[in-house]
């Protein structure tokens, strides 16, 4: 079968829209994925992640757009005809089939001599040597997790799909699992898809992340890069948290950019801002900000707001300040708790404060507020 | 027989995710097959169903006059349905209210042991329910003329309602309504009890357990719990009760006598014995037309469409 | 002491109750046992006289009612087998695909499960005569097929509904064509559902009478050779005959569920 053998290639999203009725689930996407990579797509439920996946895989078929494989046109192909396998978020594991004919159903398909020995080592990568006669009814949710993506590898695909596949694991076993999954991906060096709504998650495994919302690509790009300099708010809330405030630019100096927001003054790096005039965001993630007792004062050079300590949520590595600003809105602190005691107290004032070159500066369009803070601060309106 | 609760439930191939659209090769292929899949089943259905069931209702018209030997005139006759009525309607009363007495019957007799069997059985739930079929595994005929020994005049039963006084000294239950109704209802029973079963296994028994911590007794619980949440069991289940065991006439003919005869024993008679065509179709319809009234309205009131 | 006997009474009447309906259930039945070891005293007779092994060790003896057991043995053979067939074409169609029309194909199914079974046995049997169509086997076949294909499609569609549709994408990801996902992944997993329907069906045709009556002409079946015997006098075979198919078929269902029981010890 010439196809599945061919040279491996980059995969190529260009133009890729799917439309059921009148819902547009994705929505003019374009992204490579390079070859050899392990990359993330990553939202919220209802973004398009996984219709996209579905489109690789070939059980969907985009509305318009191709999808390319090493140059090839595959948009219009059957599933069974793609060098594309897939790991499903309920592992789809044959009831009927023990772990041994799971595995090598797709080398069946194909006429592949030697199964015996190839779901063999398949096995013993995923560490279930020895598993090859249980039914899947008899394994727990991780063997069958793992069964799941030795069936899926045995076949050599160009690109491995991977939907959701640790979403139904327990903490613990996931963590275990992520660590596995890299490793394999590693060893094999095959191109893996990963789709999954849990920003931890896809930091940690992947080289590239996509973030996706409403059908559309937000931002893309290393962990790190999208981490510390967000495209937009849904971005800058989406992975991790971040405190937005709504500033104007006022001015240049130098390499950094002036802005005023709530009668103080603020600065950013020109290199950290998406929009370089008129109204903009002004963010900096929690773990940036420093606290100190509003006596003792900021230390020069620095951004400052002053505020109230309202509530402290210690979790034993990090405690998590919040900050209510003059202006009403609640500041999140992130602060390691690298020595022990010395909690501040809620109800102090302080000053918190950050090095302007860990600022991000984004767009802000008119009509946008202050975004709705990460936590309901107030559930049930009893707050004076 | 469960299987029958779900008519109507399966998954729309469009629920989550919705349908892919098919290449363009082999598509065509592919939007016939479902008709090639319905259309042997489908054939046979309307050639021995549908079809008979018009040419039926042509007969009803027909002029009674004729014969099967010189043939039937169709003069649109409708005064057909009126002589029927007129020479049977005691029969078409007699049939209703033997199935209305033996559907009431069965749902006394067959929620309870739903009910045991949905939430008081734990492991035996399965072995139960076979229990429950287990008549189904003798045939029909047999076992109802079992019950003219249980019923017999010399036998154990009869003798002790004697004793007790409950029957007359000479009293007989053979040959009674009683016999006829007690027939159907012990024939239809699993009938009622595979729909109800249906329903209450379904039901949470943490709604009951919410219902009590919030102030409800034993008696309220059902009423506004249990008996509400099983309403879909319970119009099922009537419905595939009382409709065959208003067109019966096994149990009529075998356990009564011809004082007991449902309109099903008219029927058979005019068709098989008196060759009298144009009345018996025109019996059989307003049977169905009857029994279908009947379901609407009381589908209507029980509020649930979700039967089908 | 009385309390907690009370309330562990109050916890179970409702058990009590349902087991007196079962017993009620099983009345008939124990009593069909009995009548088979029975020796009546007369022709006419439905009382219990004398226990007796002939009708056991002679089960044939009685006229023509094993010819009856046979062609109605033979008879649900056909109808099932056609009936299954056509029943789970029509199961897949409604599950797996969408058409228009589907209302209609719903109400086709449904009112045969819903009519009175004099009504269809009388209109089939206008059918046949207007056609000139002669009476006996066949004309019982195609009757019996034509109330069986319902009940096949919601047996089958209930076990259909209820398979996972990733498993089929699963297979065709992994390069099954989809007439080699169907082979390998969707029939051996529906497959216990067709063998229901197809037991369903078997036994509504064994034990049919109505819609047989009107439809076989002077072929005889065995619940028509019992129904022409009551007026008749029984002959006390029949009763062998009835022990026989429940035994028959209390063996094949407990044999299911051992079978199920077995499996799922395995996984413990």
């Amino acid at each position: 079968m010439d196809e599945r053998t061919r040279t491996a290639g980059d995969l190529h999203l260009a133009n890729v829209t799917k439309r059921f009725g009148t819902i547009t689930a994705v929505d003019d996407l374009t992204l490579t994925v390079p070859q050899g990579s392990f990359f993330a797509l990553l939202g919220a439920s209802g973004c398009g992640k996984t219709t996209t996946l579905r489109m690789v895989a070939g059980l969907e078929e985009p509305t318009s757009g191709q999808v390319l494989l090493g140059g090839r046109d595959i948009s219009r192909e059957r599933p069974y005809r793609r060098p594309v396998n897939t790991v499903f978020q309920s592992y789809a594991l044959f009831p009927h089939l023990d772990v041994f004919e799971n595995v090598a159903f797709g080398l069946r398909r194909r006429g592949a001599k030697n199964v015996a020995a190839q779901v063999r080592d398949l096995l013993a990568l995923v560490q279930l040597a020895g598993y090859e006669r249980r039914r899947p009814a008899e394994l727990s949710g991780g063997q069958q997790q793992r069964v799941a993506l030795a069936r899926a590898l045995i076949n050599h695909p160009q690109v491995l799909l991977l939907d959701e596949p640790l979403g139904a694991l327990d903490l613990k076993l996931r963590r275990q699992m992520q660590i596995e999954l890299k490793r394999i991906q590693t060893e094999v060096g095959v191109t893996f898809l990963h789709v999954t709504h849990d920003q931890e998650e896809a930091m940690w495994m992947a080289d590239t992340v996509a973030v996706m919302n409403a059908g559309r690509i937000e931002q893309l790009g290393a962990p790190e890069d999208i981490y510390e300099f967000p495209a937009s708010p849904f971005v800058a809330n989406f992975l991790g948290q971040s405190n937005l405030f709504a500033a104007e630019v006022s001015g240049r100096s130098g390499e950094d950019l002036l802005l005023s927001a709530h009668g103080s003054r603020f600065a950013a790096p020109a290199g950290r801002a998406r929009s370089a005039d008129g109204q903009v965001w002004l963010g900096v993630r929690p773990e940036k900000v420093q606290l100190a007792p509003t006596e003792q004062g900021a230390p020069p050079g620095h951004n400052a707001v002053n505020g109230v300590l309202t509530d402290i949520c210690y979790a034993g590595v990090s405690t998590e300040y919040l900050v209510k600003t003059p202006w009403g809105q609640e500041m999140s602190v992130f602060s390691a708790n690298a020595a022990a005691g010395g909690l501040l107290q809620p109800g102090t004032e302080v000053v918190a404060h950050w090095f302007p070159t860990h600022s991000f500066v984004l767009r802000r369009s008119p009509d946008e507020g202050e975004p709705t803070p990460v936590y309901a601060a107030d559930p049930l309106g009893v707050a004076p | 027989m469960s299987a029958l609760g779900h008519v109507g439930t399966a998954v729309e191939p469009g629920a989550a995710p919705p349908p892919s659209t098919e290449p363009v090769a082999g598509a065509r292929r592919r939007r016939l097959l479902p008709y090639l899949l319905l259309l042997p089943g489908g054939a046979w259905l309307t050639l021995f169903f549908a079809v008979p069931a018009l040419q039926l209702f042509a007969t009803s018209l027909y002029d009674p006059s004729g014969s099967l030997a010189e043939g039937y005139a169709m003069t649109w006759r409708l005064a057909n349905y009126a002589d029927a009525v007129a020479a049977y309607w005691p029969h078409f009363f007699r049939s209703f209210l033997y199935s209305g007495i033996a559907t009431a019957a069965c749902l006394l007799l067959g929620y309870p042991l739903a009910y045991a069997i949905a939430q008081k059985a734990g492991r035996w739930k399965n072995l139960l329910l076979v229990a429950v079929i287990a008549p189904f595994f003798t045939s029909f005929l047999v076992r109802t003329l079992a019950w003219k020994t249980i019923l017999s005049d010399n036998g154990w039963l009869v003798g002790v309602l004697r004793d007790l006084h409950i029957l007359a000294p000479g009293g007989r239950l053979l040959a009674t309504p009683f016999a006829v109704v007690a027939g159907l209802t012990y024939n239809f029973l699993p009938f009622m009890v595979l729909p109800l079963y249906a329903s209450l296994e379904k039901l949470d028994g943490r709604l009951l357990e919410a219902a009590n911590d919030l102030y409800a007794n034993p008696v309220r619980t059902f009423a506004r719990v249990t008996l509400p949440l099983s309403m879909p069991g319970v119009v099922a289940g009537t419905l595939l009760t009382f409709i065959p065991a208003a067109g019966d006439y096994i149990n009529a003919e075998l356990l009564g006598t011809p004082n007991q005869y449902m309109i099903g024993n008219v029927i058979d008679s005019a068709f098989l014995v008196r060759l009298d065509y144009p009345q018996a179709a025109a019996l059989s319809f307003l049977l169905m037309a009857a029994i279908l009234a009947m379901v609407f309205v009381y589908v209507r009131r029980a509020g649930t469409e979700e039967v089908l | 002491m009385a309390y907690r006997f009370g309330r562990w009474l109050a916890d179970r009447w409702i058990l009590v109750i349902g087991l007196l309906v079962l017993a009620y259930l099983f009345l008939p039945i124990v009593m069909v046992v009995a009548l088979s070891f029975n020796k009546p005293s007369g022709r006419l007779s439905y009382d219990l006289n004398k226990f007796t092994l002939d009708n056991w060790l002679h089960p044939c003896a009685a006229g023509d009612m094993c010819t009856a057991v046979g062609r109605s043995l033979r008879i649900g053979l056909v109808a099932t087998v056609i009936a299954t067939v056509l029943g789970t074409l029509m199961a897949f169609a409604l599950v797996r695909h969408r058409f228009r029309g589907r209302a209609a194909t719903n109400l086709l199914i449904f009112l045969p499960m819903a009519t009175p079974e004099v009504v269809m046995g009388s209109s089939l049997l206008a059918l046949f005569v207007a056609g000139q169509v002669p009476l006996g086997f066949w004309t019982i076949v195609i009757a019996h097929v034509m109330f069986c294909v319902s009940f096949v499609v919601v047996t089958v569609k209930a076990r259909l509904a209820g398979l996972d549709p990733r498993l089929e994408e699963a297979a065709m990801d992994l390069y099954a064509s989809e007439w080699q996902t169907f082979r390998r992944v969707t029939l051996p997993l529906v497959l216990p559902g067709i063998v229901a329907a197809a037991l369903l069906s078997f036994s509504l045709s064994f034990d049919d009478f109505i819609i047989t009556n009107f439809n076989s002409g002077s072929t005889v079946t065995f619940p028509m050779y019992v129904w022409g015997a009551a007026q008749r006098g029984i002959p006390p075979q029949v009763n062998v005959i009835g022990t026989a198919m429940f035994a028959v078929s209390f063996l094949i269902v407990v044999g299911g569920q051992v079978t199920a029981w077995r499996q799922r010890r395995r996984l413990l």
